[in-house]
C-alpha cells in the first residue's frame, strides 16, 4: 500500500533547513500527544530536533479558555538544532484561544492552520475575543492561513462507526497530525505503529484513529489551500543511536546510571512539586536497578531521608524546585556539617514564593551557592540541555561521593519538560564511578580516646580531595557520631573551640574549592580571545550557541563559553575571561552569575537578563551581542 | 523498693517486656529482624551474621562499652541521666551487634543523647530525626535504629514527621523524653505543658491546650505505644526492651523531670507519696488496679470509672482486664489525661503487628527485580523509540 505522504501531489515541495511547528489547543485536545508523534516522525526522518511543551498550571481548565491552552513546540532541522525554536513557522490552532495565546510567537509570513469549527461566537467569547473576528478581520494579515473544519471533517470520516460523539471528536488531533505530517513530507508509519500498539485492546478506537490520520493526510494532499509542501533533509548528526529524551527523564536515567556504575543504591526522596515530579515518576519505574524511591510527607522529610540513607551508605538524592529547596535548607546545612554525600536536584521555576510553577527561570543560583545559614559552601552543577541532565545527574553523584559533600544540580522546567535528540552513550564510556566505604581501622583513622579505648576518627581527611572517610553504620570498630554541632578536626567530637571552628570553616570551603580538580576545561565556541565572550550557564546554552553561530556566520567576532560546573568557578575560567575585552552574561534572572563573576574577576561584564518565565530566543541574544560590540558613544 | 505499686507490677512479671501471652518473645540472635528479601541492599563492608561481627554482639559487653568518652553535659539532677544509664544497661542484653546500633536524635536536651553513646549516631536537626531514621533504615534494614526526641522536638516542630513515622511503621524505637518544657532554650512552654503554664514566654499563663503524646501516637496508628517514667528505671528498662522487641514503630513516652525549668512536673505520678494512687501500671491479662490493689478501673458503658475495691461494693472481678492488642481499649486508657479522678496509665498501652515500612520497601524492590531481572543499563538507555545514524 502506498502511503499518502508518498503519493504525488500538485503542491510543489520546497527544501528548507529547519522548521518550528507549534500544536496548540485545549488541555483535552491531545496536543502533547500530537506533538510527541510529530517529533517521532521527525526523528525517523533523521532530523535533529528540540521540543518544548507549554501547558497550563491548571489541570483541567475550562475548555476553550486562554488559560486552558496546552501547547507543544517542535523545532527540527537538517542543521544543528539548539533550541525549540525562536519563531513558529506553523501554528496549528485547535481553537480560538490557542490562536490568541500563541499568535505572538509566529514568524511573520508563517502559516496558521486553524480549526474553523472552534471559532464560533461562544469560542471567541471564551478566548476574550468577543468583539473580534480573527478569521475575517486583519488579525491574520501577513500570515498564510489554512482553514480546516477539523471537527466536521473528523466526524464525516467516522460517520459509519459506532463510536460516541465524544470519542469521535477526541480523534480530531489525528486529523491535524496527518495533515501536518503531509505538509512536512513526514512518514505516517511511526504514528500508525504507535496507534496500533497503544489501542491494541480497543480495536474500534484504534481503527478510528488510523482512519482519521490517513484522512488528514489525504485531505492535505487534495485541497489546494496548501500551497507549498516542505522537505527537511536529514541532519548530519554524529553517528550513533538516538532517542528523544526529556530533561526530567534524563535526570532519572543519570541517577539510575550512577547506582548501576557505582554498585551502590540510590535513595531518591521527594515530595511532589512542579516541575520536578517527573523525575520521581521516571525513577520509580526502574526499581530493578538499585534505586529506592520515597515519597515523603514534606520537603524536609525528603531531604532528611536522603541524607539518612547516605549515612547508611546509599547515595541520597532529592529532587525538588526552588520553594522545596528553601524548606530543605537547614538539612542541606547538616549535610555540609556532617560531610555526607547528598544530591539536591532543583528544577528551577519562576519565583519568588510559589511564583510561576510551570515556567522556567534561573533565579535560584544565589540560593544554591549561598542560601544557607553559616558558611556552608557546596558545589553547584547545571545541565545545559535535556540530554545533558543525564550526564550532570551522574556527575553530581560522583562529586558528592568523591568529596563527601552535598551537591546542587540546577536544571529548570525548560530542560525538564523539553526534549532533544539524544545520542545514547555507551555504558562503558561513562566516567568511572568507584567510591569505597572505609571498612577497616587503620593507624591513620584511629586514636585512643580519653577512656583509653580505640576510637575512630571520622574527620581525618583525604590529602587530595579533603574528603572525610565514609564509614557506614554496621561496620565494626568504626562507631562514631555525626551531627550539626561544630566538629572537632579529625575526632569529630563536638567542639566550641574558636580556632577549631575557623579551621573547620576553612577546611570545608577548601574542600569544595578542590572540586575544580574534577572539572573538565570550560568549552569555548570560537576563538579563545577577542572582543566579546558570551558566558552563560545551564539551560541557556542552546539559545546562546544558536545566537553565536548566527553572528559568527555574519562575521561578527564573538565567542561563547558555557558553565555546566558553575560553583566553584572553574579554575581555567579566569584566564579565558582575560582573553576578551568584554563578557556578555545572559541569564534568565535579574543578574546572579554576573555577581559571582564580578566578585571573582576584574573584567567588564555586561548583563543580559530576561525574567519572563520564558527561555531566551536566539535573536534576543544576537541583538545583545551586536549592542555589546558597538562602541558606546561617550 | 521505693514504691509498692511499681514493685508489685515488676515483680509479678518475670519478663517485664513480655506481658502474658506476649506475641513477640525475644528470639535467638538475629531473629528479631526478618532477613532482608533477595536483592535487599547490604551495607558495603563485612556483613557477618548479627552477633558474630567484630566488636559487636550483645554477649560479653557491658554498660561501659556503650558509653562514649564524651563528658555528659546535662544539668546535674536531670532525668536524662537515668534514661541514658538505662539504655546503656539494656543494650548489652540485646542480641544486637554494637556496630548495628544507631541513635538518631533531633534538637533539644534529649538531642545530645547520641554523643554519649559509643555506637553509631547522628544528632540531626530540630524535629526531623524520624526522617533521617527512615532513610537510614531503608538503606540498611539490618540496623537497629533508635530515635531520641523530646516533647518540643517530636510534637511541635517535628509533629508531622512523628505521625508519618507511626503511619508507615518503620521498625524503630522512639524514646520521647517528655518534660513538658523547653529546656535547652531555657524555659518556654512546650506542646505538652498544661494550660495556664507560666513560663518565660507565657508570663500570664499559656493558653494552649496540651498534647497527650500517647494519644497522638495512637491517633497516628502507631503499632506500639507505651509510657514509662525516668524515676522508675526498672519499669523504664522493661518498656525499652518491649519497644525494642516490637517489629515496627515503637513509641515510648518517658516522663522525664527537668529539675531546672519544670521541677516536679510528674512528681504526682513518680514520687512515693502519690505514685500509688495516681499511677496505674497496665499489664496484659491483669485487671486494672492501683493504689496497692485498693482501687481499680471499671467500664461504665463507654466510660471509665475509678472504683474502690475496699468497701465491698466492687471487687477486682469488676475491673477491666487489660488487653494491649485491643485498639479500642488502648484508646480508652491512653486517653486518660486530664481527668483528676482517674490514674495515669503506664506500661504497654497498645501493640499490634503489621508489616514494617522498610520490609515492604525491600519486598517491593525484590519483587520488581524477580519479575524483570537485574537492571540492564544499556537496554534501559536504549528503551523507547530509537533511531540510528550510520557512520
Amino acid at each position: 500500500m502506498t502511503s499518502p505522504s508518498d503519493a504525488a501531489s500538485d503542491a510543489p515541495t520546497r527544501s528548507i533547513p529547519d522548521a518550528t511547528v507549534l500544536f496548540a489547543g485545549d488541555s483535552g485536545d491531545g496536543m502533547q500527544l500530537t506533538g510527541a508523534q510529530f517529533t517521532l516522525a521527525s526523528a525517523y526522518a533523521r532530523n535533529d530536533l528540540a521540543t518544548l511543551p507549554d501547558y497550563p498550571a491548571e489541570i483541567r481548565a475550562p475548555a476553550g479558555t486562554t488559560y486552558g491552552v496546552s501547547g507543544f513546540q517542535l523545532h527540527f532541522g537538517a542543521v544543528d538544532i539548539h533550541t525549540p525554536g525562536d519563531r513558529v513557522d506553523l501554528l496549528v490552532a485547535m481553537n480560538a484561544a490557542a490562536l490568541k495565546v500563541h499568535l505572538d510567537r509566529m514568524r511573520p509570513g508563517g502559516t496558521v492552520l486553524v480549526n474553523t469549527d472552534a471559532f464560533a461566537p461562544r469560542d471567541l467569547e471564551l478566548a476574550d475575543w468577543s468583539d473580534a473576528d480573527p478569521l475575517h478581520d486583519d488579525t491574520l494579515d501577513g500570515y498564510e492561513v489554512i482553514e480546516v473544519a477539523l471537527t466536521t471533517l473528523t466526524r464525516e470520516a467516522l460517520s459509519d462507526t459506532d463510536l460516541s460523539k465524544k470519542q469521535v471528536d477526541r480523534s480530531k488531533n489525528m486529523f491535524a497530525l496527518g495533515l501536518t505530517l503531509w505538509m512536512y513530507s513526514r512518514p505516517l508509519d511511526p504514528a500508525r505503529d504507535w496507534i496500533r500498539n497503544k489501542f491494541s485492546d480497543r480495536p474500534a478506537i484504534r481503527d478510528a484513529n488510523l482512519t482519521v490520520l490517513k484522512k488528514g493526510a489525504h485531505y492535505a494532499e487534495t485541497i489546494e489551500a496548501i500551497g507549498t509542501r516542505y522537505q527537511v533533509d536529514p541532519a548530519a548528526m554524529k553517528p550513533g543511536t538516538y532517542r528523544a529524551v526529556r530533561g526530567a527523564e534524563a535526570t532519572a536515567l543519570g541517577l539510575v546510571a550512577a547506582a548501576h556504575q557505582s554498585g551502590r543504591s540510590v535513595f531518591y526522596g521527594s515530595y511532589p512539586i512542579t516541575p520536578a515530579s517527573d523525575i520521581l515518576h521516571e525513577i520509580s519505574k526502574h526499581k530493578n536497578f538499585d534505586v529506592a524511591t520515597f515519597q515523603a510527607e514534606d520537603e524536609i522529610a525528603a531531604v532528611g531521608a536522603a541524607l539518612g540513607a547516605s549515612f547508611g551508605g546509599s547515595i541520597g538524592v532529592c529532587g525538588t524546585s526552588g520553594p522545596g529547596v528553601a524548606l530543605k535548607t537547614e538539612a542541606i546545612g547538616l549535610g555540609v556539617m556532617t560531610e555526607l554525600p547528598l544530591v539536591i536536584v532543583n528544577m528551577q521555576r519562576g519565583g519568588p514564593s510559589t511564583g510561576l510553577p510551570t515556567k522556567p527561570e534561573q533565579g535560584d543560583l544565589m540560593q544554591a551557592v549561598y542560601g544557607r545559614n553559616g558558611e556552608a559552601p557546596l558545589p553547584v552543577l547545571a545541565p545545559a540541555s535535556p540530554g545533558d541532565c543525564f550526564y550532570m545527574a551522574y556527575e553530581a553523584c560522583r562529586i558528592a561521593t568523591t568529596y563527601m559533600t552535598p551537591v546542587m544540580l540546577l536544571a529548570d522546567g525548560y530542560l525538564g519538560n523539553g526534549s532533544e535528540a539524544w545520542r545514547i552513550p555507551a555504558v562503558d564510556d561513562l566516567p568511572p564511578f568507584t567510591v569505597e566505604n572505609t571498612t577497616e581501622p587503620t593507624d591513620r583513622n584511629m586514636m585512643t580516646d580519653d577512656d583509653g579505648n580505640p576510637q575512630f576518627l571520622p574527620y581525618v581527611r583525604d590529602d587530595d580531595t579533603l574528603a572525610r572517610p565514609w564509614a557506614v553504620p554496621g561496620t565494626p570498630e568504626l562507631e562514631h557520631r555525626l551531627g550539626g554541632l561544630e566538629k572537632e578536626h579529625e575526632t569529630g567530637n563536638v567542639s566550641y573551640d574558636p580556632e577549631n571552628h575557623e579551621r573547620m570553616v576553612k577546611l570545608r570551603a577548601e574542600k569544595v574549592q578542590r572540586v575544580t580538580q574534577s572539572m573538565p576545561p570550560v568549552p569555548v565556541r570560537g576563538p579563545r580571545q577577542g572582543s566579546l565572550l558570551v558566558l552563560g550557564w545551564g539551560s541557556t546554552k542552546g539559545a546562546i550557541d544558536e545566537a553565536v553561530e548566527r553572528c559568527r556566520a555574519e562575521d561578527t567576532p564573538v565567542s561563547a563559553a558555557h558553565l555546566r560546573y558553575v560553583w566553584p568557578l572553574p579554575a581555567d575560567l579566569g584566564a579565558l575571561i582575560d582573553g576578551f575585552d568584554r563578557v556578555l552574561v545572559p541569564e534568565l534572572n535579574n543578574g546572579q552569575l554576573i555577581r559571582l563573576l564580578r566578585n571573582a574577576y576584574d573584567a567588564e561584564f555586561v548583563p543580559l537578563n530576561k525574567i519572563q518565565g520564558r527561555p531566551f530566543r536566539a535573536a534576543e541574544i544576537c541583538t545583545a551581542i551586536r549592542d555589546a560590540l558597538t562602541p558606546v558613544a561617550s | 523498693m521505693a514504691d509498692a505499686s511499681a514493685s508489685s507490677n515488676t515483680n509479678n512479671t518475670k519478663k517485664p517486656a513480655g506481658p502474658p501471652g506476649a506475641k513477640k518473645p525475644a528470639g535467638p540472635p538475629g531473629s528479631k529482624k526478618p532477613a532482608g528479601p533477595p536483592g535487599a541492599k547490604k551495607p558495603d563492608g563485612p556483613t557477618l551474621p548479627p552477633g558474630y561481627g567484630g566488636d559487636g554482639g550483645g554477649c560479653g559487653l557491658s554498660r561501659k562499652d556503650f558509653s562514649s568518652d564524651q563528658d555528659v553535659r546535662w544539668c546535674p539532677g536531670c532525668g536524662d541521666y537515668a534514661i541514658l544509664a538505662t539504655v546503656q544497661r539494656l543494650l548489652p542484653e540485646l542480641d544486637v551487634p554494637k556496630e548495628n546500633t544507631v541513635f538518631i536524635s533531633g534538637i533539644g536536651c534529649a538531642g545530645r543523647f547520641p554523643y554519649y553513646m559509643d555506637t553509631y549516631g547522628m544528632h540531626t536537626i530540630h524535629g526531623r530525626a524520624p526522617t533521617f531514621a527512615t532513610g537510614l533504615k531503608c538503606a540498611n534494614p539490618e540496623l537497629d535504629v533508635w530515635i531520641v526526641t523530646g516533647d518540643g522536638d517530636a510534637l511541635s516542630i517535628g509533629g508531622n514527621h512523628l505521625i508519618h513515622l507511626c503511619r508507615r511503621n518503620l521498625d524503630t524505637q522512639v524514646l520521647l523524653f517528655n518534660n513538658k518544657i523547653y529546656g535547652l532554650t531555657k524555659g518556654q512552654y512546650s506542646p505538652t505543658s498544661e494550660e495556664g503554664k507560666v513560663t518565660k514566654s507565657t508570663p500570664h499563663g499559656s493558653i494552649d491546650a496540651p498534647f497527650n503524646p500517647v494519644a497522638v501516637a495512637l491517633g497516628a496508628d502507631a503499632s506500639f505505644v507505651a509510657r514509662t517514667m525516668d524515676r522508675d528505671p526498672k519499669h523504664m528498662k522493661a518498656m525499652m526492651k518491649a519497644s525494642h522487641d516490637h517489629a515496627g514503630t515503637a513509641f515510648l513516652e518517658i516522663y522525664q523531670n527537668c529539675n531546672i525549668f519544670n521541677d516536679g512536673a510528674f512528681f504526682e505520678f513518680t514520687e512515693r507519696g502519690t505514685k500509688a494512687s495516681r499511677a496505674l501500671f497496665v499489664e496484659d491479662g491483669e485487671p486494672l488496679t492501683y493504689a496497692n490493689g485498693e482501687r481499680g478501673l471499671r467500664l461504665d458503658g463507654l466510660s471509665l470509672e475509678a472504683i474502690d475495691l475496699t468497701e465491698g461494693r466492687w471487687s477486682v472481678d469488676d475491673c477491666l482486664v487489660y488487653d494491649s492488642s485491643n485498639r479500642e481499649m488502648a484508646h480508652l486508657i491512653g486517653r486518660i489525661f486530664d481527668q483528676p479522678d482517674l490514674p495515669r496509665p503506664f506500661g504497654v498501652l497498645y501493640q499490634t503487628e503489621r508489616p514494617t515500612y522498610e520490609q515492604q520497601l525491600h519486598d517491593q524492590l525484590g519483587a520488581v527485580r524477580a519479575e524483570r531481572g537485574d537492571g540492564d543499563l544499556e537496554a534501559l538507555l536504549h528503551s523507547g523509540e530509537t533511531w540510528t545514524i550510520d557512520a
